[in-house]
């Protein structure tokens, strides 16, 4: 069924498909209507489900991470300052190997308080050991939703879906809404095999030391790594379910490309214009969309680059004292290559500020152009 | 024509016309603590304005003083660091419900119980105003909000309780109502030395009074003015029931943080001279 929905509703609708069976959360713009949605399934029976609205969002994951062990699936969504006070609950998930749902809707972190996106929230928790998969359209944010769950499960990793504040979480666009069967063929039940159990008493989160520690983080490395294939597999049977799929990245006319750029988000539905328009003046120009951020592709990265004479990187987040995060994660992938492409990093839209088709055109033009470029960063539009 | 006094502790070039919506008690809540600072003989400088995240917490931004407009829940940690930093001035906390007693909740018990010296303003509306009128801890069984569309199933807080119990040696409440009952109760909570709360019922028409019908801000103010009992005329207890009871719940004497801080420096102090 097709619905005009926003982004935050896909969400929920997409939470309510998977049958997610307690949702903790707390109130933050612009995550809110996420929750206020599942509250409402929940409270009225179309879901069958427990919500609690806790009193802050480190309790919603504490929640989260106990209802998961317990053997209920589990969910939640928040942005920005919620997530960062999450921070030691999103080892905790990691560690304890639930695998718990959360959609981050990407919002700048204050001060200067501000409400509109920037990917500087989730990207603050990249070493955390979540699955981290940015999405550009809410049919895709619904459709990852679901996936999220069969990934989660499967490999026993949490995973955080993203998407852009008010860009795609309060704006409204058609999406088709699968039937419940269809849903429940592709997810099965949840079961943990080693959830809490009265009849088979376990203790969780016991004293580790120093001859069990570094194994259990080796388990966690290698779950990602499997994760690979196992998101690539989800992926290619949600097709055959619904008949829509993602990848782990996604190329756009990059076969024969010079020059190649890389977003993530929603500025990859800008990008996608700007290529066309290019392509049609005859320029070969391409564009990577970094769908799958942790567990890194690296493989299919570097295919796909490497290719390239030349390689652009948009970054809305900035990590200080270095560079654009995305940039960063390019040029260690394509590092080691013979002739690797030059990796042109560009820093943008912070704090929700427009990206539009010309600062994407001029970031192309600038990278076919120079021969090297001229700061390690280029920060565009900053007004100083 | 003279400038209200009032003007002088408002940033009115930079920062007006308000966010505030339409009839939203919050204003009234500044008006009376802009006062109250004003008839306690304090200067723009003898004072810093501390606030957390939410519409109640924009105050700040309104006042010309030094103001400290921090992270939701933080707002009494960020006005313990102003205290113990310059014990001289008047710290002024001003928040709302879901700020101090759901994700800062813990801070506000404990800070009660440290007595530090320092007024807190809790409005209370009910609701998580500025996240678009969510249930909040003090949201009472069976209202309605955006998180709760068939009713609120959890019990509320009594915020002035909870001072009481943790330590705190004031506590008041008043409404947006009763505006200059609050402005003394506001008064008397910064000449207090130690932990001082006032607790503001306030009307969120837009949100919480919408969502429970209870009509328009007039609407809602008048409730107050109905549904309110002073705690100085209550004889019987009965007559409470199903009121708010407005005026000084508690207060009592207790030695502040800081005084006996210094007072263990001293013991300390002159213990090194036995040695
Ligand atoms: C860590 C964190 N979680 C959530 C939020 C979102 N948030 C902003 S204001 C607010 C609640 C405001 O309610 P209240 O404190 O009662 O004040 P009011 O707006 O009603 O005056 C919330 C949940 C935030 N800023 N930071």
């Amino acid at each position: 069924m097709k619905k005009v929905v926003t982004g935050n509703h896909a969400v929920s609708y997409g939470v309510k498909l998977a049958r997610a069976q307690v949702i903790a959360a707390y109130p933050i713009t612009p995550q809110t209507q996420v929750v206020e949605l599942l509250s409402e399934f929940c409270a009225s029976g179309k879901l069958n489900a427990k919500f609690i609205k806790v009193e802050s969002e480190h309790s919603a994951m504490a929640a989260c991470i106990a209802a998961s062990a317990s053997g209920a699936r589990a969910f939640t969504a928040t942005s920005a300052h919620g997530l960062a006070l999450m921070h030691e609950m999103l080892h905790w998930a990691v560690g304890a190997r639930t695998p718990v749902v959360m959609a981050n809707i990407n919002r700048a972190m204050g001060p200067g308080w501000s409400v509109w996106t920037d990917q500087n929230d989730s990207l603050a928790q990249r070493d955390v050991g979540w699955i981290q998969i940015y999405c550009e359209s809410n049919q895709e944010v619904l459709d990852t939703t679901i996936q999220a769950f069969k990934i989660a499960e499967r490999v026993l990793l949490p995973v955080m879906l993203i998407l852009d504040a008010f860009v795609l979480s309060h704006t409204s666009e058609p999406v088709d809404i699968p039937d419940q069967e269809q849903v429940d063929e592709f997810l099965p039940p949840y079961n943990l095999k080693t959830k809490l159990d009265v009849n088979n008493p376990r203790a969780y989160g016991g004293l580790t030391n120093p001859d069990h520690y570094f194994e259990l983080r080796y388990k966690i490395q290698k779950a990602h790594t499997e994760a690979l294939a196992v998101i690539k597999e989800i992926d290619e049977e949600y097709k055959k379910h619904f008949g829509r799929q993602y990848g782990l990245v996604e190329p756009y006319r990059c076969d024969d490309a010079k020059v190649i750029l890389v977003t993530s988000g929603t500025i990859t539905s800008t990008a996608r214009l700007v290529i066309d328009e290019m392509r049609d003046e005859g320029r070969k120009v391409g564009l990577l969309k970094y769908r799958v951020f942790r567990p890194t592709p690296r493989e299919i990265l570097r295919d796909i680059l490497y290719r390239a004479q030349k390689v652009c990187v948009i970054d809305r987040n900035i990590s200080f004292g270095h560079g654009g995060i995305f940039a960063q994660e390019i040029k260690s992938v394509l590092y080691g290559l013979p002739a690797s492409p030059p990796v042109y990093s560009f820093i943008i839209g912070l704090g929700g500020r427009d990206v539009t088709p010309k600062d994407i055109r001029e970031i192309i033009e600038y990278t076919y152009k120079e021969e090297t470029p001229a700061e390690p960063v280029i920060y565009r539009g900053v007004r100083l | 024509m003279k400038i209200p006094e009032i003007f002088e502790f408002i940033r009115v070039d930079e920062r007006l016309p308000h966010i505030l919506c339409p009839g939203c008690g919050i204003g009234s809540a500044m008006n009376a603590m802009v006062r109250a600072i004003i008839e306690s003989g304090l200067k723009n400088d003898d004072v810093c304005v501390v606030s957390g995240i939410g519409c109640s917490s924009r105050i700040p931004g309104y006042i010309d003083a030094d103001t400290f407009h921090t992270l939701h829940g933080r707002a009494i940690p960020s006005a313990t660091g102003v205290k113990l930093a310059h014990p001289e001035l008047e710290v002024i906390v001003i928040a709302g419900d879901g700020d101090l007693l759901a994700i800062g909740g813990n801070h506000f018990i404990h800070a009660a119980r440290r007595n530090l010296d320092m007024t807190v303003i809790l409005i209370n509306n009910f609701n998580y105003g500025m996240t678009g009128g969510q249930a909040s801890p003090t949201t009472p069984q069976g209202k309605y909000a955006k998180t709760a569309p068939y009713g609120w199933t959890e019990r509320n807080f009594d915020a002035c309780a909870i001072a009481q119990a943790s330590g705190a040696v004031f506590v008041a409440r008043s409404t947006t109502y009763h505006v200059t009952h609050l402005r003394t109760l506001i008064k008397q909570a910064i000449k207090k030395k130690g932990f001082a709360l006032v607790e503001v019922i306030s009307q969120c028409p837009t949100l919480y009074g919408r969502l429970n019908r209870m009509g328009d801000a007039v609407k809602m103010l008048e409730y107050f003015r109905d549904n309110t009992i002073s705690i100085s005329q209550i004889k019987d207890p009965k007559e409470a029931e199903g009121k708010i009871v407005i005026g000084v719940l508690h207060d009592v004497e207790a030695p502040e943080y800081y005084e006996t801080y210094k007072e263990i420096i001293r013991r300390a102090q002159a213990q090194k001279h036995h040695v």
